[in-house]
Formats: structure tokens, sequence, C-alpha cells
């Protein structure tokens, strides 16, 4: 049993270790509270004969999916957490936004343009002479609405379409491709400037089915790759050669182990889809003042960043780490749904 | 997998009567072509195939690679991806119905339950993300409908059933936490999770080494006496055959060449094919010596020579061999009494027995 050395070696650790929050996650095994419980180090197969009825054993191995596991793991992952906190406290500034400040983001003083920080207005004032802290607080809820949504919607529809193109085949795989190259051939902006423009509504969620049309082809193209390569696993043929269905197969057997590089295009796609909704405000076609959004204020900041770079500052920072944070997610998630780097 | 009907059986071979069985074989295989549709052209993978096998019997299957013994296998199960694979002739008979007529739900229903098959490579046949406990229990939650903790449950009795060591403990590990015997154990014990009535083991010991090798085989022929199935055992290893055959088929270029019961087949081979077979295994007493192999290279499937496929191989080859398949001949012994489930497909036969 070639894992009686990594058990033997992970139970010292995690004594030693257990409330440090620095260790390594993937030195840590399922043993790590057994470990500790137990206050022993002996290698798993001694335990197992010392202890057969040991009720630690017993909940171990009570009902446990490849879900519950990564959990599991994902719970002792210092990666994930530091990123799961950024987030949870960036979805509450993006409900809450009063929370943080009472300043109206749309109240503006001309005479304090490009001013620097003050009392009661940390971030200074932009060129308009509006409160650069309460922009940016109140820009979270727009650009997070239009990260989050556009990349659920392309992941979604791209690992949808894609992994039955890749799945089935034939046909069908030919039509899905062909509608995705047909999407991939239009340049963002271009498309941006055509089909926003010829909309009249400015709501959030034109953006965000604008960006989701146009982001789905490469997220289909990646989940229709991953799961040909998973298709073609002995392990997908040997379940098949056991009874199980297309459906049992696609679900249970492919869609776990082609979801990795799906999950890491979708977290860099949200980086690059808050980018794009900024882009699309410059441009005039995204989204328009009065709503406020971190990519309105980039790209009138951007202007007079040799003057007052703080203008531009804050809202790219908050902007980096909302797209770090989901980044670092998907990177935790993608490590906890592999068994073998546990 | 096209579960069309065959009407254009092109077999050639006069059709073997299982005459020495007193009951009706559990599975039938008869005139089975399968052909893969290629870019370069036609590769006709399985030729007529013909064999059966009966509830406790083994039936192992001999052949190079690309001898089609594993395409026969997976034509049987139903598991041969069409495209590119086509089976264009014969009939699988399986407990008296023909599965080429069944349609898929149908088959879906048999593999698994009532025919299953173990694979060589245990480690990529087992889904690396999902416990082997939850692959194991995948089966009875599939085709009995248990819920998850039976399920469970039913997985760590089967670990016990194939001696996997503290099997309660081990059932919620991951396939790479296990060695490549256990992990073969593991693939035996989902193949006979539900009791099927054949079993096909492909390979199953050539991923393994040499000592292991034989307590798998050992652990597979007593969990198939106990459950009284039929073993189909496709490899290219002739000492894992030896032991626990009941007979032998000989494969080649698609064919069937040579059946014969085990002991008789090693003891006097009646195909030129099956004697190189046996006369390539190294052996003590030829030690310094330079080791036998059978000149050439086995046929491209999409060229196949005429006449007999060996031919060109072959050291006794005559004309009549580049020119006539030969049929499968029914050997006799001396006296012209047929032995019992032995044939050979080779114009000399005879000169062959008699080297």
């Amino acid at each position: 049993m070639p894992d009686q050395g990594k058990y033997n070696e992970s139970d010292p650790l995690s004594e030693a270790g257990s409330g440090d929050e620095e260790m390594p996650s993937a030195v840590e095994s399922r043993t790590f509270d057994l470990g500790t419980m137990e206050g022993q180090t002996l290698i798993k197969a001694e335990r197992l004969a010392d202890h057969p009825e040991t009720p630690a054993l017993e909940d171990r191995v009570v009902a446990r999916s490849l879900w519950q596991d990564a959990w599991r793991d994902l719970r002792r992952n210092p990666i994930f957490i530091i990123s799961g906190l950024l987030i949870i406290f960036l979805v509450i500034m993006a409900l809450w936004p009063t929370l943080f400040t009472s300043t109206n983001p749309l109240k503006c003083d001309l005479a304090k343009s490009q001013a620097g920080a003050e009392s009661g207005h940390p971030f200074g004032f932009d060129n308009q002479g509006c409160d650069v802290y309460a922009r940016t607080v109140h820009g979270a809820r727009a650009s997070i609405t239009v990260g989050v949504c556009a990349t659920a919607g392309a992941a979604l529809t791209g690992t949808l379409l894609g992994g039955l193109a890749g799945f089935f085949g034939g046909w069908l795989d030919s039509v899905v491709s062909r509608i995705a190259d047909v999407f991939f051939g239009i340049p963002i902006l271009l498309g941006g400037l055509v089909f926003l423009s010829v909309i009249p509504s400015q709501s959030i969620w034109i953006v965000v089915a604008f960006i989701v049309v146009l982001g789905w082809p490469q997220l289909a193209r990646i989940a229709r790759g991953a799961v040909i390569t998973a298709k073609q696993q002995d392990y997908v043929t040997a379940a098949r050669a056991l009874g199980a269905g297309n459906a049992r197969l696609m679900l249970r057997h492919i869609l776990p182990n082609a979801v990795a590089p799906i999950i890491v295009v979708a977290t860099i796609a949200l980086g690059t889809y808050i980018s794009l909704e900024a882009t699309l405000s410059f441009l005039g076609v995204g989204l328009k003042p009065p709503t406020v959004s971190w990519g309105i204020d980039i790209s009138a900041a951007a202007d007079t960043f040799r003057n007052a770079p703080h203008i531009l500052l804050y809202p790219a920072g908050a902007l980096s780490i909302t797209v770090l944070a989901f980044i670092m997610l998907g990177d935790a998630v993608r490590d906890a749904l592999d068994p073998k780097l546990r | 997998m096209s579960s069309s009907t065959s009407t254009s059986s092109r077999s050639t071979e006069p059709r073997r009567d299982t005459t020495d069985s007193k009951d009706a074989p559990l599975l039938e295989v008869r005139g089975l072509h399968v052909e893969f549709h290629t870019r370069e052209g036609v590769a006709k993978a399985v030729n007529g195939v013909d064999y059966s096998v009966r509830a406790g019997e083994t039936l192992a299957i001999l052949g190079e690679s690309g001898s089609g013994k594993s395409v026969s296998a997976q034509a049987v199960m139903g598991i041969l991806d069409s495209p590119p694979a086509k089976i264009t002739g014969g009939e699988i008979v399986f407990k008296g119905r023909d599965l080429l007529t069944l349609g898929s739900e149908e088959r879906r229903k048999i593999r698994g339950a009532q025919m299953a098959m173990v694979f060589q490579d245990a480690l990529s046949s087992l889904n690396p993300v999902h416990t082997v406990g939850m692959q194991l229990g995948e089966m009875y939650r599939v085709h009995k409908g248990l819920n998850r903790k039976d399920a469970k449950a039913k997985a760590i009795e089967m670990m016990d059933r194939v001696r996997i060591p503290a099997a309660a403990q081990r059932v919620g590990d991951y396939p790479h936490q296990f060695s490549g015997g256990m992990r073969q154990r593991i693939m035996i014990a989902m193949a006979l999770a539900l009791e099927p009535d054949l079993i096909i083991a492909d390979e199953p010991t050539t991923a393994l080494d040499v000592t292991v090798q034989a307590q798998v085989m050992d652990l597979l022929a007593e969990l198939q006496a106990e459950y009284h199935m039929g073993l189909i055992l496709i490899t290219h290893d002739l000492g894992v055959v030896a032991d626990v055959a009941d007979k032998i088929a000989v494969m080649y270029a698609g064919r069937i060449v040579e059946t014969a019961p085990v002991h008789e087949l090693y003891a006097n081979p009646a195909h030129p094919y099956t004697r190189g077979l046996l006369d390539s295994i190294p052996r003590l007493d030829q030690k310094g010596q330079e080791l036998y192999a059978i000149k050439g290279l086995p046929p491209n499937l999409l060229r196949i020579p005429p006449g007999c496929a060996f031919n060109p191989r072959c050291p006794r080859a005559q004309d009549i061999c580049r020119t006539t398949v030969p049929p499968l001949f029914e050997v006799t012994d001396d006296e012209g009494v047929p032995a019992p489930g032995r044939a050979s497909a080779c114009h000399f036969w005879k000169e062959t027995l008699h080297d």
C-alpha cells in the first residue's frame, strides 16, 4: 500500500500544527482529525488492526461523496478561507453598501475636484468632486453582478453545450462547434458597439446577457475538450461495461473529471468580464451614469492619472482584489476536486 | 452501440455444433464480424468468430495484440464505440437471446447485472475522483436501487469477499491509494457485485507483477467456481491460461485458428501458429540458446493476406494456404475418432499434430 508512508508523515504534522493556518494543505490527509483525536502516530494498517471499532473511524466511513470530500478539504485550505472571506466581504458590500459608507456617491462637489484624502473622505475626490470611497463601495454591486452573473451564465451555457457536443460527438458536435466559431469570430468590442448601441435599455442585465452570448464559446471549447479527454478514459468504458447509462456517465464519471479546466478558465474569465464591463462603459455602450461601477470610474480616471493617481488606484485596486479572490477560490476548488492532491 | 439486426452474416466456416453440451451454452457467439471504418480503409478486426461458454466454464481466448480478442469481447459486452466500429455480421446469443437484436437500454441493463467485465489496468479503469466504496456501491444503486447506506454496506461486503484487508476502513479510500493488486481486486469486486452469469476478463493480470498475478488469478478462479459463472479470459500470457482455463481458443487476425481443451492444446497443438506460440515460451532447459520467435509481424488488418492469414509467417505454408481460407476442421486422432472440443483452421492440421 503505497500511501502508508504519507499517512505516517502526516499524522505528526497535523498534531504539531493542528491550529496552524499556514500548514500546506496538500500534506493534510483525512487522518488529520484521527491523528489528533487518538493522539497516536501509528501507521494506518496498525491502527486499523488495533482499533477496528473506533467510532472516529466509523464517522470517517459514513457518507462521503466527491463534494463532501472536497468540502472537508476546502475548510482547511488557507487559500480558500482567505478568498472566501474576501468574497463574502465583497458580496456584503455589493448587497448593503450603506453599511460601509453613508456618503451618497452621486453627491459631488466640483470645488473638491481631484482633491486628496480628508477627514470623512479617506480616498479623496474624483474629477467631478465625488467621494472616491463611496463610489468604490457602491461600484461593487454593478461590477460584481456583471462579473459573477456573466461568468455563471457563460460557464453554464458553455459547459452544457460544449459538454454535450463532446460527449455525443457527430452532428451535434459539428453544429455546436460551428455556432461557437461564429460567436468567436465576432470581435467583442465591435460586437458591443453594434449590439449594445441599438438596444435602448442600459440595464445591467443587457450587459450581462451580451457578455454571456459572446463569452460562452470560449468555455464551450474548454468543456468540449475536457469532456472528450475524460470520455476516452478507461474508467468511462469500465462504467459503461458495468451498466451505467449516458446520464450517469456524463454527470458522475465525466463531469467531475472535466470540471477542473472549466473552473480555471471561468475564474480567469470572471476578471476579464469585469474589465470588459469597464471597457464597454468606457466606450459608452456599457453601463452609464448614474449607475456607479468600477469600470466607469476606472475609465473616467484614466485621463487624470498623472495629476490624481488615487482616483484610478482605488477602484482599480478593488477590481484587482475581487478578481484575485475569485481566481484563488477557483484554484482552491479545483485542487480540492482532485483526490490525488489531497 | 449499434443494435441493428445483422442479416448479412458472411461466415464461411462450417458451423460447429456444440454436441458435447448437455445444457445450452450460456453464451454462444456465431460468425461474429466486426469492422473498423478508418480513413485508410476498412480494418477487419473480427472475421467470423464462433465460440461458446457454459456456466462454470472458463474459456481462454489467446492471441497477439491486434488479433481481435479484445474487440470480440467488447462486441459481446456491447461497449464498442460505433462509429468507428461496426458489427457487420453474426449472432451473440446470451441465455437464449440474440444480444444484437436488443435495444440499447435492454443491453445496458444486462451489462453489469448479467455480464460484467474486468479490465486490464485497474488504475485507469477506476474513476480517480470517486472513492472505491462509491464506485462499488454504484453497482447496487444503479441496478438494484439501493440507498447510499445499504450500497456502502454491500460494497464493504464485496471488498471482504475479494479479501481486501480492513475493508470497512478502506471503503472510503480513492483508487490511487491502493496497490495494483488491490485495485484489480476492486475491479473484480465490481464485476462480481451483482453476481453476473458471465465475466469477461480482458488481460486481468497483465498490469500486475508476477507474484500478484497468481493471487489475482486464483481469486478470480475461486469466485468463478463459487458463483458458477462463465468466464472468458482474454490474454496473451500462456502461463496464466494453463492453470485456470478449461478450453482455449487461439485467435489470429480476427479468426479463431484453433480450439482445444487446455491440456491437449499444450501437449499437442494442431495449428502451426499455436505451436509457434508455445515454442516461444522461454524454458530453463534452453538456457543460453536463442529464444524462439514467430517470424514476421501480425498482418495489417486493412490488408489481411488472401488464403490463410498466417501463411506469410507459417513454416508449413503451401500453395493452398495462399489461396484458400481454411475452415475450422474437426481434429481427430489417428484412428479417426474426433477429439472432443478440438478444431483447427489449418489445411495441414494432421501434419502439425504429428510434429
